[in-house]
């Protein structure tokens, strides 16, 4: 959907919609968990998998923001966890770069998160995403990054 | 200056002669006025060519990896070349980069370093004479004597023209040689570090936007940027990818916001400030603010520094366990 279609919506009508890139080894599981243990969490949220958050390229959150979502969550295991012993603190670097960078140009603070979340913390996670949530929505619809595919369709 | 020109030619002449490199790479004068091209000299009778002035604004590290790569299709035996360069601070600095990013090897380069007292921006250059285009320029050590297109006359003072990388400078002699050749530099840096991004900082949210759109809608993505920065060896860049196709190929802001994010992105940990994309944009985007924003970021949150030693590890392929998180928000 995109930026268009969310206001077609109207005010009342729109909810963020945020890409959650969660590692397989700790968030994706946490996330399973809170499933499992049916704790209620927004639905607002679109999950991706991926090996590791050292796997993600700070592209894909920039990709993310211009084809659409509303607010990025990214979420890898604790520091000293990580599957691959190292991978998140090699991300969490890029990390903090690349979130100081779009705030640097102007994309608000809000609509990018990072967390890490283990595979035990299902509870913990639900309460992230209700945190992501609300402070996506602060900020409404995203516009800045967003393509016009239509104008040039 | 012209010392120091003469003394590289005779070095670049000796070092041909008794079979220490094969290829030296160096600035000559080029077509345009106030532009010197990089050129590649191969035997001592060639030496006159290179030129040394306060025009080299090039980053020279930019075109060593291609010397080192094996010619395509060719059969049997290769041996890299022996290849010499001349490097101010900066230059030195990318290829001290480069060899880390094993890029050039080492043990076949020679270095000539020359202490740097900074480069002409070219653009600073037109503004102060109040035209675009330039027909004629003459440079000395302090000063450039300028003619524009419309006939305007101009002598202007090189510290009034110098290149916004130059007047920060820190590192203005080569960080890595093995042959230095004229003075050390006596001008210190005129500007305080960051200056520019952190005045930037300080306005709000709204304007920064704005200021981006207003800068990066001049873009034509024509790329002279990535090919003017040592650090842009991709053999397919993102910027031309196309599974995954990262960006359009269309006038939409957004694919020219994703490209320049991309960019001073993969310059994280890298940059050494050269100012060599700054003075290839044809559109006189100020990239530097976006460059300097990341090297920034890298001192303060990492304590690292670009590219001043063979021996330290650059700021994104190394971690320390305690770094900031702070920006997170569920640690
Ligand atoms: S990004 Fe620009 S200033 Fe930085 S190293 Fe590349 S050419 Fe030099
Ligand atoms: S912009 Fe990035 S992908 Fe493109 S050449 Fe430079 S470093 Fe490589
Ligand atoms: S050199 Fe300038 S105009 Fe060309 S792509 Fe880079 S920023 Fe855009």
């Amino acid at each position: 959907m995109t930026k268009k279609t969310n206001e077609k919506m109207g005010g009342n009508g729109w909810e963020p919609r945020i890409v959650a890139f969660l590692c397989n080894w700790c968030s994706y599981a946490g996330a399973d968990l809170a499933g499992v243990s049916r704790i209620q969490y927004p639905p607002n949220v679109r999950v991706i998998r991926v090996p590791c958050s050292g796997r993600i390229n700070p592209l894909f959150i920039v990709k993310a923001l211009q084809t659409g979502a509303d607010g990025v969550l990214v979420s890898g295991c604790h520091p000293g966890d990580c599957h691959y012993i190292s991978g998140n603190l090699y991300a969490r670097r890029k990390f903090a770069l690349l979130k100081s960078l779009l705030e640097y140009v102007g994309i608000e603070p809000q609509r990018v998160h990072f967390s890490w979340v283990s595979a035990a913390e299902g509870p913990r996670f639900a309460e992230i995403l209700g945190k992501v949530t609300d402070s996506v929505r602060s900020v409404g619809p995203a516009s800045k990054m967003i393509k016009k595919f239509e104008e040039v369709a | 200056m012209k010392q120091v020109e003469e003394t590289l030619r005779q070095e670049v002449a000796k070092l041909l002669e008794d079979g220490t490199i094969d290829v030296f790479v160096g600035h000559e004068a080029a077509s345009l006025p106030l532009k010197t091209s990089p050129c590649f000299v191969r035997s001592p009778k060639e030496v006159d060519r290179l030129v040394w002035n306060r025009i080299c604004t090039s980053n020279l590290a930019t075109y060593l990896p291609q010397l080192f790569k094996r010619p395509v299709g060719l059969k049997g035996e290769w041996t890299p070349p022996k290849v010499g360069v001349v490097a101010k601070g900066c230059d030195s600095r990318s290829i001290v980069g480069l060899i880390k990013e094993k890029q050039i090897p080492r043990d076949r380069l020679f270095i000539i370093g020359i202490g740097c007292e900074g480069m002409i921006d070219r653009h600073s250059v037109g503004r102060a004479l109040g035209v675009v285009g330039l027909a004629d320029a003459k440079v000395d050590d302090k000063s450039v004597q300028v003619i524009g297109t419309d006939g305007r006359e101009k002598r202007i003072d090189i510290a009034d023209v110098l290149a916004a990388s130059c007047r920060e400078c820190q590192h203005r002699e080569a960080v890595l040689s093995n042959l230095t050749i004229g003075e050390t530099p006596s001008s210190a840096p005129e500007v305080s570090h960051y200056a520019n991004v952190a005045e930037f900082e300080s306005k709000s949210p709204q304007e920064r936007w704005e200021h981006w759109v207003g800068e990066l809608s001049r873009c034509i993505r024509c790329y002279a940027c990535r090919q003017a920065c040592p650090n842009c060896y991709c053999e397919e860049c993102f910027a031309e990818e196309t599974a995954p196709k990262w960006l359009g190929v269309t006038t939409d802001l957004s694919d020219v916001f994703v490209f320049h994010l991309g960019r001073a992105f993969h310059q994280a940990g890298r940059c050494v400030d050269c100012g060599a994309c700054v003075a290839a944009c044809p559109q006189g985007i100020d990239l530097r603010l976006l460059n300097q924003k990341i090297n920034k970021d890298v001192e303060e949150l990492f304590e690292a520094q670009v590219s001043l030693s063979l021996e330290e590890a650059e700021a994104l392929s190394s971690f320390r366990m305690e770094d900031d998180q702070s920006f997170m928000t569920e640690p």
